[in-house]
């Protein structure tokens, strides 16, 4: 790997057009030369694109997710647990896209100080972890309840007789301040609550990973999740709703109604009947937590949820309407599923050569197994549920802004950073409150036509997949997981650049679930465009999410451009037993709906035959 | 006589009968008794081979010629095998013999449907013979060989193989005598083989124990044995059983038969072919399954020749030609895998301290 080599992040590209570009983020993910001392440190480290979350450039407000878990995970490692050979994860930005590096702990002695703090502090929560798990998820609830109830205030023309009459002594001006903090500060909460278990649970996995490969050095990743994968995780919950609605809508003899119309008729119309009612009953029950699943992977603004859209649920359940009535099962196979997983453990097991291996494959299994639930359903909680609500509660301060025509449009407001949003809402109160004109309007709406340009041009351009030096090892857990910073994906990547640039009849990705099969390509951009899957076709998608279950139904295989072997593809597919070729980086531009290809989910390969 | 002491039938060898039927007839048996499929055939005991020796006055004529060689002069002891060889060649099968062996050759031909069957007659070692199958050298496998007068004529070529002057230098420098030494011949149905090579029940590259790994060529494995071609390779998962891997490899020469002399030839793959893959999705399946049952019955990592045959009347089917344990691997001395640990967590603990190698 000694050859893998990559820019300096101080000689990255600039995009001629974008100067001033740096205003748009916080300063401190700057790459900068100005220090001599923080300058060597950015050379001396790895930073590499994070490209499975952030696969656009970040937008200016949505980059707070960002900045939640610079700080939770970092201080889960470094301060909480004490993870001992790994700090946190630094941050940088550079041309809207985001790049990390894991900071290591280097002198052998602090090592082994701060391993006994982990063994103490991190064997509580393995240890504890059903308990702390409830517990965790009570909070979450709270939390988003909490989000769920504040209230957005509009400042009105004159305060109302009550504020008076109560004694209340504050206006709305100072309750927007206040809700705005609240908004963020909530979100922030969520983020911590969110990293509380992942790095403990990505540690347990990464080491039992770590031992199956060592065992048995050609194991596919897929053959390792499905041995830890949960049965009844949560992330199949929003479509399982879905095929009750679709089934009861026949039992109630509605389903006619169900498949007319858009949401708005077909809700109307149930109205209708006292079955139609029943049904609504229903709907209305599913949609509290479930349609907060949002049909993007939840990190940007724009990924709305099914609540966002009555369309995408109404649509994908007539899918599992059409199945029911031709008489075909839409069950999960879970019973499958339960028994390839027994088989596959056993059969590994099995082939281990003495007591003390099969011993340890024990431990690790056991521990795998109690946190891979948490690993897979957190993100419904805080990347769904918790991120639907929010991003239409800063859209409610928003549409202050453009009555105030701070803005143009409420789409905008994502232009702005949160500081930017604090400091214009106090131009904004502080006008309303003084009656005069605030200077929002001359500097915001300017500002934020140059930053869409901005925005475009940073698309248009290619991020490099890393910056700066390749160390010799990677201790720090999440990275090993989440982004699998290993020797191997540094060859998968020199390979993906390869075939890139070469053979053109081929595509590479990661083997996310095994088979080969050959089909026909439908290139589906979004959750809308699922409907036109034909039966037996290749999906191709830039990612998927949980609300694009429905699609599964319909398809022989899935190709994404995003995503590791952790995806909601890969691991809906390796339930369904499709073959899944994921985090292709191009598939779904070099793909069009038509052409024939074969997929082979066990090597990672995509053939173009037509 | 009592036939059942010269020829034994495959079906009747098995591992407890090496000194007999050597190495290679008593595997094929036990691949039998485990039900995996094997070219039918039979052995040419150990006794016979004494038979021949007695009747031909050849055991004292061999043990004088070789009393106070010099094993080291080469060409002394070329000069010795080359005579004894002409001997054993030239020598007499009594018709006793000689008619255990044809009833049996013809038994096979009513058996396989074909008259004048050719088969493989090949030399199968006992344990102290001979170091390996692959010590001998080619000339103790005669392919293609057609009636009852040939056959005979090849087993005595195969007895002789005994006294090849490598053969003889190495009992020598192992201080085996030449009197005790014994061959069996096997005599196998020949597989038209339309492709063929071997596999592992593990992965010799990895070590992997969950892999089985496939090369294959167009025609005989001979190819894929003596390394004369890059092979296509499949990777077969044991516990799930698919296909985990494809190297489709650009094959150049292959060995096949030609149809009007019925002998081996070696040729170059036709240009359409070369990268073709040499085996169907299912074909690897059914080797990977076979690997599986033989790696079960001896409870051990094999190493395994095998070979798929398309000759009509009868559809397509996979054979397995030989079988022997594995080395490489399974005389690695095995440490745990991981230093057991009291829990889970300590184990995470001494892995992230140890890291992950990034380059």
């Amino acid at each position: 790997m000694a050859d893998l080599k990559f820019p300096s992040p101080h000689e990255a590209e600039r995009i001629p057009g974008t100067e001033g570009w740096e205003r748009m983020y916080p300063y401190h993910y700057l790459y900068t030369t100005e220090d001599p001392e923080r300058k060597k440190y950015e050379e001396s480290m790895f930073w590499f694109y994070d490209g499975l979350h952030y696969p656009e450039p970040m937008y200016p407000f949505d980059i707070i997710w960002d900045e939640a878990w610079f700080l939770a995970l970092s201080q889960f490692n470094n301060r909480i647990f004490i993870v001992p050979p790994a700090r946190g994860i630094d941050h940088r930005i550079h041309n809207g896209y985001i790049y990390i590096t894991p900071v290591p702990v280097t002198d052998p002695e602090e090592i082994g100080k701060r391993a006994e703090f982990f063994t103490k502090r991190a064997g509580f929560y393995y240890e504890n972890w059903d308990k702390l798990h409830d517990n965790w998820e009570a909070k979450m609830k709270e939390v988003i309840n909490k989000l769920a109830m504040l209230e957005i205030p509009v400042p009105p023309e004159m305060e109302d007789d009550a504020v008076v009459m109560d004694g209340i002594g504050v206006s709305t001006g100072y309750h927007l301040l206040k809700a705005y903090d609240e908004l963020i500060s909530l979100g922030i909460l969520a983020w911590q609550y969110h990293f509380e278990f992942l790095n403990l649970g990505y540690a347990a996995y990464v080491f039992f990973v770590d031992f199956c490969r060592k065992a048995f050095p050609d194991i596919p990743l897929q053959k390792i999740t499905q041995m830890v994968g949960g049965i009844d995780v949560i992330i199949y919950q929003p479509d399982q709703e879905l095929k009750k609605l679709a089934r009861l809508s026949i039992d109630l003899g509605v389903d006619e109604i169900a498949m007319n119309g858009n949401a708005e008729t077909v809700l109307a119309a149930m109205e209708g009947s006292d079955n139609g009612k029943k049904w609504l009953e229903a709907w209305d029950k599913a949609r509290e937590p479930w349609f907060h699943v949002s049909t993007g992977t939840g990190w940007y603004h724009h990924d709305r949820s099914w609540n966002d859209d009555l369309d995408i649920p109404v649509s994908a359940m007539r899918i599992y309407i059409e199945k029911l009535r031709k008489g075909e099962n839409i069950a999960r196979p879970t019973e499958k599923v339960i028994k390839e997983r027994d088989h596959l453990t056993e059969g590994y097991r099995n082939l281990l050569q003495s007591d003390e291996d099969k011993a340890t494959f024990d431990q690790m299994l056991a521990t795998a197994r109690t946190v891979f639930p948490y690993v897979e359903n957190h993100l419904f909680y805080v990347e769904h549920w918790f991120h639907s609500l929010f991003w239409n509660k800063m859209r409610e301060v928003a549409a202050i802004f453009v009555e105030h025509k701070f803005i143009n449009d409420v789409e905008d407001v994502w232009f702005l950073t949160r500081q930017e949003i604090k400091d214009a809402l106090w131009d904004l109160v502080t006008a309303w409150a003084t009656g005069s004109n605030g200077r929002g309007p001359l500097v915001w709406p300017k500002e934020i036509e140059w930053r869409k340009g901005v925005m475009q041009k940073f698309r248009e351009w290619t991020p490099p997949d890393a910056m700066g030096q390749v160390p010799e090892t990677i201790t720090e857990p999440f990275t090993i997981v989440l982004w699998g910073v290993t020797s191997e994906s540094m060859s998968q990547w020199a390979k993906l650049k390869a075939v890139a640039e070469g053979d053109l009849s081929k595509i590479v990705g990661f083997p996310g679930s095994p088979g080969d099969v050959e089909g026909i390509v439908r290139v589906c951009r979004t959750v809308q465009e699922i409907n036109q899957l034909q039966e037996g076709e290749i999906l191709v998608a830039p990612t998927t999410s949980p609300s694009w279950a429905p699609a599964f139904q319909r398809i022989k295989a899935a190709v994404t451009d995003v995503g590791g072997v952790m995806c909601h593809a890969a691991i809906v597919c390796r339930e369904y037993g499709l073959p899944a070729v994921v985090g292709t980086g191009s598939a779904t531009s070099r793909l069009k709906t038509g052409q024939k290809v074969r997929v082979n989910g066990a090597s990672g390969e995509i053939d173009i035959l037509s | 006589m009592d036939m059942s002491r010269y020829v034994l039938p495959f079906e009747e060898c098995d591992l407890s009968m090496v000194n007999r039927v050597g190495g290679k007839c008593a595997s094929l048996g036990e691949l039998l008794k485990a039900r995996i499929p094997v070219p039918p055939g039979f052995a040419v005991t150990t006794e016979a081979f004494d038979l021949f020796m007695e009747e031909n006055g050849l055991v004292e004529k061999v043990q004088a010629r070789l009393e106070g060689l010099d094993e080291s002069m080469v060409e002394e002891t070329e000069r010795a095998s080359q005579e004894i060889r002409a001997w054993i060649e030239a020598g007499t099968i009594s018709e006793p013999l000689e008619d255990m062996i044809a009833d049996s050759y013809r038994l096979l031909s009513r058996r396989t449907r074909t008259p004048a069957q050719p088969v493989a007659v090949r030399s199968s070692a006992t344990a102290e013979d001979l170091p390996d199958a692959s010590f001998a050298g080619q000339q103790d496998t005669f392919l293609w060989v057609r009636g009852v007068d040939d056959l005979l004529d090849r087993t005595k070529r195969c007895w002789s193989s005994l006294f090849t002057p490598r053969a003889i230098a190495y009992r020598a420098r192992m201080g085996f005598e030449h009197s005790q030494v014994k061959l069996s011949v096997g005599v196998q149905k020949m597989v038209r083989s339309f492709a063929a090579g071997v596999m592992f029940t593990l992965n010799p590259s990895t070590g992997d124990p969950a892999t089985v790994v496939i090369d294959s060529n167009w025609g005989y494995g001979e190819s894929v044995v003596a390394g004369e071609v890059t092979p296509d390779q499949f990777h077969v998962n044991k516990i799930s059983m698919d296909v985990t891997k494809k190297t489709v490899s650009d094959k150049q020469i292959y060995y096949t038969t030609d149809p009007e002399t019925d002998e081996v030839i070696r040729i170059e793959v036709d240009a359409e072919r070369r990268h073709l893959q040499s085996l169907l999705d299912s074909e690897i399946l059914m080797l990977g399954e076979l690997a599986n049952r033989i790696e079960k019955h001896y409870g051990k990592h094999m190493d395994i020749e095998w070979a798929t045959e398309k000759s009509l009347p009868y559809k397509g089917e996979i054979f397995i030609v030989q079988s022997r344990p594995e080395t490489v691997w399974s005389r690695k001395k095995r440490e745990p895998i991981e230093k057991p640990r009291a829990s889970a967590v300590d184990h995470i603990v001494a892995g992230l301290i140890k890291g992950k190698k990034v380059r």
